[in-house]
Formats: structure tokens, sequence, C-alpha cells
């Protein structure tokens, strides 16, 4: 599928992303950018759920876990994040599977789904909240400073560490992405999302296939909240899960396209340089500007561009492409009514 | 031990009643937001949004330009049902044909718009009316009297509406709309102009419920987020556009928040009130009283 020149873009991308820290070393900067890398990561994971018409509020939740789980575990047993990490995505994915199963199973579907999982955030939130005597409630939550190994411990100082991690991390996003839209699974999903009785008719598991997909992101999503938190060593419910978070997912996801592999990265890029120019713009008044500029342009996506950013750019640039799928198809005629 | 037992019936009791006055305000909340979905099939995840624009209202109005509580309510109605329009006319109208799906989060987007809007505009501090009621003692228990008033004026606007859905042309062509709604454009309805009567009144009994909130609760921009989320749970869990599913719904949620609360924390009567919700959803994955196929 990947021709050479495809091929050899992403290797020289790549190659300019690893040297970039050991070129260029300013912390702000660099800072901007981890974070970016890691957001980008909590939306890809989104979107290979989003993209197959599973859309969840419930991610935020899986974020909280993940973050949560890892510093709990690291302050109150002493457990290395090394485990604590995978422990709490194990915990997500447990979640996950307890609420999408009998979901999948008694076809909760559209608006429903969409509650549920709304439901599982507020959960997960009104959870952290209510248990503050552990993680300290709204005012947030700080894994304790190692005194002995920073590997072990997976604190580090340096901003270039961190960036290599975080690179790391969105890369295997991507790989995973990628490997789901050459998989099976892909067709067989979208099957689903356009009728789920003629693909069940046809002989697709549509409980097995939602499931897996539904796994995959939670396990992803659960690892970006648990990298967030190792980084940022402070978390509140309010940043790493609940509601806002989902919608902030699902915001990022289609500003800068659903169907594309880089879709989530160009919508982190675009909403985290957004907030940060305001911050730096207007500073203190700047409260609230950056969300304000946020829903006014979701809301423009909705209408006027439903595939974004990326999306509509790379149609543009192969009008000769195959014939669109049809759920995509039908996005386009209502980007372009008169087409 | 008899004494202990005694003490606690009394709260038990008094949790009970308070369950029923929250669920009352709960119930109008919910039905503003069925009466939107069961007409136009859009779900406004900005609907608790919208209260909290019309409880910033109320308090300008009382507070800044001194207009006495029952002048101030029927402009916050007024103002709060024209937001409810607009919402309609500028951001789900050109959404109708697209996926159900684009039509919520774009209502989605509308929410940040909204609450980044009161931060921007009003900070993020926490105000309140200054209106004190006083507290009703009755027996051994106490209610407080704001509640009291809350649940007997969203009774009163539940019934109003009732009576506008079944005694008046245009509520009657609501209603048909609901059920049918291709047909309905057939018979000579004018469905966008069923469409924006409907979000006005949806609108309308935002406004009411944030004139009633106002009352209990302090205003700031994130108050939205804690009693939305608990109105699109009692509004799936009643069935989405079902008004009596609704009704009912509302004040089992009320109840399990005020006396999980009587236990514990009133977070963990959150918590309770959101499992619950989830396992009802796999019980009766069409709201509680869907018709049986």
């Amino acid at each position: 599928m990947m021709g050479q020149g495809r091929l050899a873009a992403w290797t020289v991308g790549l190659a300019a992303l690893v040297a970039l820290p050991f070129v260029y070393r300013d912390p702000y900067h660099l800072h901007i950018l981890v974070l970016i890398l890691i957001w980008s990561f909590a939306y890809t994971s989104w979107s290979m759920m989003g993209r197959f018409g599973l859309v969840s509020l419930g991610h935020g939740g899986f974020m909280g876990i993940g973050a949560y789980v890892t510093a709990l575990l690291w302050n109150h047993v002493g457990l290395s994040p090394w485990i604590g990490i995978p422990i709490s995505m194990a915990a997500a994915g447990v979640l996950a599977l307890i609420v999408g199963y009998p979901c999948f199973r008694f076809r909760i579907t559209g608006h429903y789904f969409v509650l549920v999982t709304l439901a599982l955030s507020g959960i997960v939130l009104q959870v952290i909240t209510a248990t503050r005597d552990y993680t300290g409630g709204s005012l947030g939550y700080t894994p304790s400073r190692t005194l002995g190994n920073k590997l072990l411990a997976l604190q580090f100082d340096d901003k270039t560490t961190w960036y290599l991690i975080a690179l790391g991390v969105w890369l295997v996003g991507i790989i995973v992405w990628h490997l789901i839209d050459r998989s099976m699974s892909r067709y067989a999903l979208e099957a689903i999302s356009e009728d789920e009785d003629a693909a069940a008719a046809a002989g697709v598991n549509v409980t097995a296939e939602k499931l897996k997909i539904t796994l995959i992101s939670a396990l992803m999503t659960a690892l970006a909240g648990a990298i967030y938190c190792q980084y940022q060593m402070f978390i509140t419910p309010d940043t790493v899960s609940g509601i806002a978070v989902s919608l902030q997912m699902v915001f990022a996801a289609i500003v800068g396209g659903l169907f594309v592999s880089l879709g989530p990265t160009v919508g982190a890029v675009i909403t985290i340089l957004l907030a940060e120019t305001l911050r730096i713009g207007f500073g203190t008044r700047a409260v609230g500007w950056d969300n304000l500029v946020y829903g006014v342009l979701l809301v423009l996506f909705i209408i006027f561009l439903p595939k974004g950013i990326l999306g509509s750019v790379l149609d543009r640039l192969k009008p000769q492409r195959k014939v669109p799928r049809a759920h995509e198809q039908e996005a386009v005629q209502i980007a372009r009514p008169g087409a | 031990m008899q004494a202990f037992l005694d003490i606690f019936d009394v709260y038990l009791l008094e949790a009970v009643i308070n369950g029923i006055l929250l669920g009352g305000v709960l119930a109008l909340l919910a039905l503003g937001l069925n009466l939107i979905f069961g007409v136009i099939d859009v779900t406004w995840i900005c609907y608790a949004e919208l209260v909290m624009i019309g409880m910033y209202a109320m308090y300008f109005m009382v507070q800044y330009y001194g207009l006495s509580y029952f002048i101030a309510a029927p402009f916050t109605i007024m103002l709060v049902a024209i937001l409810g329009a607009a919402l309609h006319y500028l951001v789900i109208a050109p959404l109708l044909t697209a996926p159900p799906i684009n039509q919520l989060l774009a209502t989605g987007g509308v929410l940040f718009v909204l609450q980044s809007f009161a931060t921007v505009a009003f900070g993020i501090d926490f105000r309140n009316l200054g209106i004190r009621l006083p507290v009703l003692a009755f027996g051994e228990m106490n209610f407080s009297y704001a509640r009291l008033l809350s649940f007997l004026a969203a009774l009163v606007g539940m019934i109003a509406v009732y009576l506008f859905m079944t005694r008046t042309f245009t509520g009657t062509a609501i209603r048909a709309i609901s059920q049918d709604r291709q047909i309905m454009a057939l018979m000579g309805v004018d469905t966008r102009r069923i469409y924006l009567v409907t979000s006005a009144l949806g609108g309308a009994l935002a406004g009411l419920a944030a004139c009633l909130l106002v009352l209990q609760y302090d205003v700031h921009p994130f108050v939205g987020l804690s009693f939305g989320p608990i109105t699109f749970l009692i509004c799936v869990l009643g069935g989405l556009g079902n008004f009596i599913g609704g009704f009912i719904a509302a004040f089992v949620f009320a109840e399990i928040i005020s006396l999980g609360g009587l236990f514990s924390d009133l977070e963990w009567g959150y918590v309770l009130a959101f499992a619950f919700f989830i396992v009802m959803m796999f019980i009766r994955p069409a709201g509680l009283f869907a018709r049986r196929r």
C-alpha cells in the first residue's frame, strides 16, 4: 500500500523530529512540543473509535484512570510507574469492557451510546473528587518526587528525554492507527458503522469487533493519561478527566480530520498553539478566550468542513482518489450541498 | 439505640422529601430537553449552559439593576427562549440533514462557547443573588423554602406546558410532528416554524429552571456541568422524547442523589446515580417505559 515516496517522506520527517531536540534546545518550545505529542496520542486514540461512528464521551474517564491510578500506586504503594502504567491501562481496559460489552451486545448506538459514555466520564470525575482523602479532590494531585533512581520513577528533569519519550509514544499511536487501517477489522467496522444488521448478516461479529477497537482505544488513552501525569507531575480531575476533556478530544480530532492518520495530530497542533498564543498575547485576560474560539471553530467545522482540515486538504490534493467510502461521501455532501 | 433510630428516621424522611423537592426542578429541566429531542430529534448537549446564562441574567437584573425578583424572572425566561430559538436557527437548522452525531457535537461546541463567554464576560467568581429565604421547620425536619418554591413553580411550569401541548393548535402540531416528521410536512404544517417554536419553548423552560436554581445555588461559568449530565441521564433513562418517563426518572434520580448523600458525601450520591443509570441502560436500553416490541 505505502508507496516508496511516502515511506521516504515518513523516514525523513521522523529523522528530523528525532534530531530536533539536539539542535534546538529552547525549553519552552520543547515543552509545547511534548504537550502536543502527548495530546496528539490521546486524540489519535479517540479517533480510532470515532472514525467508525463510535462517538465516545467517556475517554476523559479512561485518561483520568490512567493518570490517577499510576500516581496513586506510586505515592501510596511505592510501585514504580513501569508497573503502575500497565496496571492503570489494564484498569481502563477492564472498565471499557464492562461498559462496552453490554452496550454493544444490546445495540446501544447513536445518542444513547454517547450519553452512556458521558455517564462513564461523569462517574470517574465524581469518584476522583469524592475520594479526596486519597486523590486530593479537585485541588489536584502530585506524584511525590523520587530521591532514588529517576529512571525507575519515570521522572526526568530535562525536556529532551521527555520529548523523545512523547515522540515514541506518539509514533506507536500512529503505527497502531495504520495497522488497524490495513486490517480486516477496518472493513468490518466500516460495514458496522453503515448498517449493523447487514454487517451481522454478512458474517461480521459486531460485538467482538466493536469491543476490540474500544479496548485498544481505552488502553491507549489510559497510557496518554499516565504519560501526561508523569510529565506534568501535577494532575487535577478537570485537566485529565471528565466531560470537558472528552469534548476536547472530540473537538481536536474533528478539526484536524477524523479519517486520516495525522488528522488528530494536526488538531492537537492547532488547539494547543491557539491556546498558547492567546495565553501569551492576552495574559490572564485570555482565560476563557481559547475555549470561546474552540467552540466557535467546532460549530463552524461541523457545519462547513466535517472532514477536518487535513482531510479536506488531502481531498483537494487528490481529486482522482478512489471512490470515497459511503459515510465519508455523506459528510462530503453535507459540506457541499450543491454537489 | 432506640433514640438513635428515631433520629435516623427523621433524617431519612427529610432526605426523602428533599429528594422529591429536588426532583421537581430536575423534572423541569428534563422536560425541556425531552421536548427538543422528541420533536426535533436533536440532543442539546449545551442545555445546562443555557440555564447558566439565565442564572447570570437573573443575577445581573436583580443585583445590578435592582429589579425585583418577580419582574426579572419573565425577562430571563424570554431571554433564554430567544437564545434557544437562535441556537436552533444558527446551529441546528443547517445540520438537520447531517448525521445525528454531528448535531450533538455542534451543540457540544456551543457548550464551549457559552461557558467561555461567561468566563470572559463575568469572570470565574461565584456569585449569588443575596436573597436568603427562610428555612421552614416542620416538626423536627428542616426544609429550605427556596426548594419548596422551586418545586411548586416547576410543577406549575410543567402543567402550563401540558396545557399548551394539548389545548392549542401549535401544541397539537408539535405533538404530531414528534410522531411523524415526514407526513406532517405533507399535511401542510410548516415544520421550520414548529421547530423554532419548540426550540423557543425548550429555551423558556431552561429560563424558568434558571430562575428557580438561582435561588438555591451560586452562579459561576461551570455551574452547568454540575447538573447538565444528570439531566441527560434522566432523559435517557426515561426514554429520549418520552415526557412521562422523564418526569418519573427525574424523581428516581433525585431520590438516589438525596439518599446517597445522606449516607455519605454528596459526590457519592452522584456516583450512585450514574452507576444506577449504566446498570439500567443494560436492563432497559430504550428507557424505563419503552414500549415492548
